[in-house]
């Protein structure tokens, strides 16, 4: 086995994009601790939070015992004392016994408060399927913080956003729901640069949480969507430029609350056709909430109403039958020519 | 089980013990103005609220000996977590009275809410148990920070069925955080009694499962109050861990204004406790001890009165907050664009007439306090 060389070094996939970030926030503030069950001696499931124990120590970077309300409730309080945490939940469903501490107190900190000591903390959730695991480790529960009001909600596509993103979330002062692709965790690597910046260049700081990204450039279709179905959707837009001559505009969302009003209305109306994708239930997810967006503001410059490709209203299934529910390229580029074709 | 420590008596059968070390005579004055301001409020919210000035408003009523008690033992950098329950007890740091009233007259905003690192009282928790795991997280945080603080939280016998309680417990004595958990166990939660909420003998023995220390004492002592508290945080803050206190007492009052206690319990045995209630008790040791008299009584009550009646007054000198209230401080980084279209909406047609508190209801036991008089 060969080293890797230095340039090879700075390559990185996303867990290694995160597991960056995580290390440049905490040296940079020591403020910033890291909670959640198995994330200091093994590094997390996923090994996302590897080396911090080594470097950091075990009091701030803590494994916790197996209960996700204390462990987001202790974090508030630690935000209410001036700490900044980062919280770890191990798999998307986990998270739902930690939901009431997240909606009854960490949204609702600030507003509380006189807006003086907001939840400033961090709530890492890997989510999604597509990766063969049992029961209750594929769901993709986004659409349940964008509801709650006083969350951000963010999901990086890309090694290079993921990085800037977890900085960004760690240093913004209201409490941010940080969903991880697990599907993509691995797919992939890509250069990153020296300091952490969106792959797009698109704003700084906080803004790292508020702007979509165009992933591609295209006149006929526009295709929104973000996490793990990204990718899919580029490959469909290859697919729908190869087969019929018709160029997607691909947004990557990347903050799904707030919802980047302006690129979302301006990429609707400039192709005057939209398609959402995502792999969450349909009923009130975030297409439902895009689509909306863009009949309300851009309807006379449409030529076919707003499409959707998701997930079903159906428990996510045992994996056997987990690519039927999950949106594939197939069933992107159908929807998207059933938005042509109107 | 450990006994129930008590160190008021009754002046009948039940005798004095020793003042506790640590507390002088103007400590015991001090304590009782302070048990005097929480009956005071008390009883002014009540009224309040039957003349439809505040809205559905938690007594407290009885349990002033848990609140003051237990805060005289902490010293200023110390945190305390309240539940609505104790929704008065910051008025004895330095949130405005006036604050609180408001609260519960449905104001929010810089009208009803506070600043919780001013006066390090958080804010008043409406779900049950779940501050107890904020009360862990600052103490714990303090002990990163190697800071000498510690946090006390109350809360009630129902919320030791949550599962937030527990968890709590846990999470400080693993991590051995600098925490009192103060259990006001008044045997009611509503109408449920504690035979209701547990199979336990006591609560205090909860935490011999969290490998802390359980202690009971009697609720309606103030001094007893102050000194397991005194006790817990002075273990906490030599490394000991977490404490939990079970007080043992009763809910004298209703739950809330809305409730009646006729439709679910034995009234007589509520004017037995009674007799118990913590301020008459203060008040009759400190005369036994011959440091309060009638003058010195009727002065630390006027004071009280007037520090409510002014507070009342500045309640409703605040006028109604205009819509944009809805969407200030939701978030600390700035208002997302879509704040600004719903004010838009807002002023686009005739604002509704304000909302009254409602009234009391019309009858005893008529239940919901939508029917006014």
């Amino acid at each position: 086995m060969t080293e890797p060389s230095v340039a090879l070094a700075t390559k990185a996939n996303m867990v290694e994009a995160l597991n960056r970030g995580l290390h440049e926030a905490m040296a940079a503030d020591d403020r910033v601790v890291v909670l959640g069950e198995d994330v200091a001696k093994t590094g997390g499931v996923f090994r996302v939070t590897a080396g911090l124990l080594d470097r950091f120590g075990e009091e701030r970077v803590v494994d916790t015992p197996l209960a996700e309300a204390g462990i987001v409730g202790t974090a508030i309080g630690m935000a209410v004392y001036g700490l900044l945490p980062v919280v770890e939940i191990q798999f998307d469903s986990f998270v739902y016994p930690g939901f009431e501490q997240i909606a009854v107190h960490a949204a609702r900190y600030a507003w509380r408060t006189k807006g003086e000591v907001p939840a400033s903390i961090v709530i890492r959730i890997p989510y999604g399927g597509g990766v063969r695991m049992p029961e209750l480790h594929s769901d993709s529960p986004e659409a349940l913080f964008v509801h709650t009001p006083g969350l951000k909600v963010v999901c990086p596509s890309t090694p290079q956003d993921a990085r800037a993103m977890i900085v960004a979330a760690i240093q913004d002062p209201d409490p941010v729901i940080f969903m991880e692709p697990k599907r993509i965790y691995r797919a992939g690597r890509q250069e990153l640069p020296d300091e952490p910046a969106l792959g797009d260049g698109n704003g700084t700081g906080t803004k790292h949480l508020s702007t979509a990204r165009r992933a591609r450039e295209g006149d006929d279709l526009a295709i929104f969507s973000y996490g793990a179905t990204v990718p899919l959707v580029l490959d469909a837009a290859e697919r729908l430029s190869l087969e019929l001559g018709v160029e997607a505009l691909v947004v990557d969302l990347r903050t799904l609350y707030p919802l980047d009003v302006e690129a979302i209305t301006g990429a609707a109306a400039h192709c005057g056709r939209a398609l959402v994708v995502h792999e969450a239930p349909r009923s009130a997810g975030i297409g439902a909430e895009v689509s909306s967006l863009i009949h309300e503001r851009v309807m006379l410059d449409l030529e076919a109403p707003v499409g959707r490709v998701t997930g079903y209203d159906a428990p996510f299934p045992q994996f056997a039958n987990e690519d039927d529910y999950l949106p594939s390229v197939d069933r992107i580029f159908a929807g998207a020519k059933k938005v042509l074709d109107f | 089980m450990s006994e129930i420590l008590r160190i008021i008596g009754n002046g009948e059968d039940l005798d004095d013990r020793e003042v506790p070390d640590g507390l002088a005579e103007k400590d015991l004055v001090e304590l009782f103005r302070g048990l005097v301001l929480l009956r005071t409020f008390d009883e002014r919210a009540v009224a309040l609220q039957r003349q439809g000035r505040i809205g559905t408003y938690a007594l407290y009523w009885g349990e002033e000996a848990t609140q003051a008690g237990a805060l005289y033992a902490c010293e200023d950098g110390d945190w305390v977590f309240p539940s609505y329950r104790q929704n008065a007890i910051g008025i004895l740091r330095g949130v405005a009275p006036s604050t609180v009233l408001a609260w519960w007259r449905g104001y929010g905003g810089t009208h009803g809410f506070w600043n919780p690192r001013d006066h390090r009282v958080g804010p008043i928790c409406v779900p049950i148990a779940t501050h107890l795991p904020h009360a862990v997280g600052v103490s714990w945080a303090a002990k990163i920070r190697k800071d000498r603080a510690s946090a006390l939280t109350w809360f009630g016998d129902g919320a030791t069925s949550e599962g937030d309680f527990h968890e709590a417990m846990n999470f400080a004595s693993v991590f051995k955080t600098s925490t009192v958990f103060f259990c006001v166990n008044n045997q009611w939660a509503i109408s449920t009694p504690i035979s209701r909420q547990m199979a336990s003998e006591t609560i205090a023995q909860k935490a011999v499962a969290y490998g802390m220390p359980g202690v009971r004492v009697d609720g309606f002592d103030p001094l007893a109050c102050w000194k397991v508290t005194r006790d817990a945080l002075e273990r906490g803050r030599d490394g000991g861990g977490p404490t939990l206190i079970e007080a043992y007492c009763y809910r004298i009052m209703p739950h809330g204004t809305a409730d009646d206690p006729r439709l679910y319990r034995d009234e007589s045995e509520t004017e037995r406790w009674k007799k118990l209630e913590p301020v008459g008790r203060m008040g009759s040791f400190l005369r036994r001890l011959t440091i309060l008299d009638d003058t010195k009584e009727e002065e630390i009550r006027a004071e009280a009165k007037e520090t409510i009646a002014q507070a009342v007054r500045d309640m409703e000198a605040i006028a109604h907050p205009g819509q944009e209230i809805l969407f200030e401080h939701v978030y600390r980084s700035g208002r997302p664009w879509n704040f600004d279209e719903a004010l838009d909406e807002l002023g686009s047609v005739e604002r509704p007439a304000e909302v009254k508190p409602l009234g009391p209801p019309t009858s005893p036991g008529a239940g919901a306090e939508g029917k006014t008089q």
